[in-house]
């Protein structure tokens, strides 16, 4: 396997507020690969969007701070310096799609504009150039009639146009990595199908990595290649998309599996759909152990005790679960045991 | 079977001004039976929400009839008609951020229906209220917090009380889990199922997400723009569609099997759901539908039965596509 584009070890970030620290971070590592895609998934608060924001120098500082870990893209270190080779990582390295693309663009700029400023900024195109690109750009997007519609307002499209235009102008620099940070959550299914493609065509066509995060299986299992499940700030299980979905070894990332409908029409016997529950930890207090031991149904002393070690159930699948300990007893139904046999 | 609520031809226009007007629903029929739960599914802008207010008054109907239970309900809702209606007919909305008075306590949010019932003492009223918080697993503490203290699944909770509290007979949960996170969607939906069954219920379940429309309703009807265009027992509808709009639509929704996405045929429909203001002559799917016919943009289809194999057997799945004529 060749060398790992981005190469996230240890990150912890927290955040001061008037009620005490966010851990909103607490040690994850992980790295990227050229022209694959990683899906980070986990619920609301678990540090998902945090992680990738602060690779961006996104985290506001103070009340943000990364206390330890570190970033390196092709060994470079991004968290210190945003800065390599006298070029901004931010937007010619690495680029980022939001959720709302309503919201991320500016309303008083048109939309050729927009994009044309990261050509301005980063790669020191004139005025007249950049929006020539721009309109290239938003044509790569699949926008119908670019040139038209580089000329107008972000009111006048629609949110799946605006995605598009997002994606143009994240992908105007050709950066390595593009970072899409709920990018379909907004749309319907129609759409979220056409954005899709549209990412997995454009890696195709420039190899760039893709960090994805989603809280939807169904986007997950449709674009990633590798996969890391994330709760309460840390990571439970990381793995490929088989390994996470066929092979899974957490509790947690079984939980959410069986909270989604499959719709599998042999296994039409009507299975409950089975709910995870309680709501995922505090923050400001995280509990001891495994975070997840609160609401863990298989449970034990020790989880509540001490943070479980990683277990290697692959060549590049883990888990943090003290299920797979030598001293714990035989594997629940469904998870997968170290030595690669589920039970 | 006689159904609870009886849609006829039921049409929602809303004037722009001049001669513009949004077709929002446009000539619906549909049956609800007695205890059933219908899924309703479409894109942002079909029309789900707004069928589903007009059903209860919150629109006014511009034309069409609804019955509720063989009575026939009013065009334009009086004060009185939303007070006659409101302990048969209850409203479970989308956003439980916005959905609930930031400034009135849990009690009286949940109470407030109650003050339908003034033969109520308040000690009465208090002991309903703790009652209901209990059973959709919060406690009868939390009455006298605010909804800013809940997270979003317990707010989504304090809504279903509140709507349940009059003990209706007919609920429209307009995209109840929509804002959720996926461990608590669960939670969520299985508080639904389990009340619908004790207590009797006859849901309209509008979503975007086919597949929890698919796991927790029996029938499914399918929108788009403004109109109906199939309609059948949630498996034939999921696993069998017939209109060329609903086999997008099932065919986009990503399934959490990566052996089964790996495996898809690429299907995706190119554009997007058109203005309801200028709504095309004939089918209104046939400027985006990969097997137009001429006669598509010209008439407009009309929902009928499948053909089935055998001539006497009719199928209880409706389709309003030229395809099936």
């Amino acid at each position: 396997m060749s060398e790992p584009l981005l190469q996230v070890e240890n990150l912890h970030v927290d955040f001061q507020t008037y009620g005490g620290v966010v851990q909103a971070v607490r040690g994850v590592s992980f790295d990227v690969i050229a022209g694959q895609t990683l899906a980070i998934v986990g619920e609301s608060g678990c540090g998902k969007s945090v992680t990738v924001q602060s690779l961006m120098g996104l985290i506001p500082m103070p009340p943000g701070r990364i206390h330890q870990g570190s970033a390196r893209l092709r060994g470079q270190d991004i968290l210190v310096s945003k800065m390599i080779a006298g070029q901004d990582i931010r937007g010619s390295q690495i680029s980022m799609i939001f959720q709302d693309p309503m919201t991320s663009l500016n309303p008083t700029m048109n939309v050729g504009s927009q994009i044309a400023e990261t050509l301005e900024v980063h790669r020191g195109y004139s005025k007249s150039e950049a929006f020539a690109r721009a309109i290239e750009l938003l044509d790569m997007s699949k926008i119908p009639e670019a040139a038209k519609r580089a000329k107008q307002y972000p009111f006048e499209f629609s949110g799946g146009m605006l995605q598009r235009a997002m994606i143009a102008m994240a992908i105007a620099c050709e950066p390595a990595i593009l970072v899409a940070d709920e990018p379909t959550t907004a749309l319907d299914v129609t759409i979220q199908a056409q954005i899709l493609d549209l990412l997995s065509d454009l890696q195709k066509e420039t190899g760039m990595a893709i960090i994805l995060i989603t809280h939807d299986l169904g986007v997950v299992a449709r674009m990633a290649d590798e996969v890391m499940v994330m709760y309460a700030g840390q990571v439970v299980e990381k793995g490929s998309a088989d390994d996470i979905f066929y092979r899974s070894g957490h509790p947690y990332t079984q939980g959410l599996r069986q909270a989604m409908p499959t719709n599998n029409k042999s296994t039409e016997a009507e299975r409950t759909l089975e709910s995870i529950d309680g709501s995922p930890p505090d923050l400001f207090n995280p509990p001891r152990g495994c975070a997840y031991h609160p609401r863990c149904p298989y449970s034990m002393q020790v989880c509540a005790k001490q943070v479980p070690s990683a277990s290697k159930l692959g060549p590049s699948h883990q888990t943090q679960c003290w299920l797979h300990h030598d001293m714990a007893g035989p594997l629940p139904d469904g998870l997968v045991s170290v030595d690669g046999a589920a039970r | 079977m006689k159904p609870l609520v009886d849609i006829q031809n039921l049409v929602k226009y809303f004037d722009l001004g001049g001669n513009l007007r949004v077709h929002a629903v446009d000539d619906i029929s549909l049956s609800i039976n007695p205890r059933e739960i219908v899924g309703l599914v479409g894109e942002s802008g079909s029309g789900k929400s707004t069928l589903g207010k007009t059903l209860l008054g919150l629109h006014d109907k511009t034309d069409g009839r609804v019955y509720y239970d063989g009575q026939m309900l009013p065009q334009r809702y009086q004060a009185r008609d939303f007070r006659a209606m409101a302990p048969k007919m209850q409203m479970i909305f989308q956003d439980p951020y916005s959905s609930l008075n930031p400034r009135m306590t849990v009690g009286e949010i949940v109470g407030e229906g109650l003050r339908l019932r003034p033969e109520l003492s308040a000690n009465e009223v208090q002991d309903r209220v703790a009652y209901w918080l209990k059973l959709v697993g919060l406690s009868p503490e939390h009455r006298s917090r605010y909804p800013h203290e809940f997270s979003g699944g317990q707010r989504q909770r304090i809504g279903i009380a509140r709507a349940l509290i009059l003990q209706p007979e007919f609920v429209v949960c307009d995209e109840p889990i929509s804002a959720l996170d996926v461990s608590v969607q669960a939670q969520v939906v299985n508080l639904l199922g389990e009340l619908t069954e004790e207590l009797g219920l006859t849901l309209l379940f509008i979503a975007h997400d086919l597949s929890m429309v698919r796991y927790i309703s029996a029938r499914m009807a399918v929108m788009y723009l403004g109109g109906l265009v199939e309609i059948g027992t949630s498996s034939e509808v999921f696993f069998d569609p017939k209109h060329p709009y609903t086999q997008t639509l099932i065919s986009s929704n990503p399934e959490a099997d990566p052996i089964h996405e790996r495996n898809r045929q690429s299907t995706t429909i190119q554009g997007e759901i058109p203005s309801p203001v200028n709504v095309p002559a004939g089918c209104r799917f046939a400027n985006r539908c990969p097997q137009a016919m001429p006669r598509c943009s010209t008439t407009t289809p009309a929902l009928k039965p499948v053909p089935t194999a055998s001539k006497d057997l009719q199928s209880q799945q409706l389709v309003a596509c030229h395809l099936y004529d």
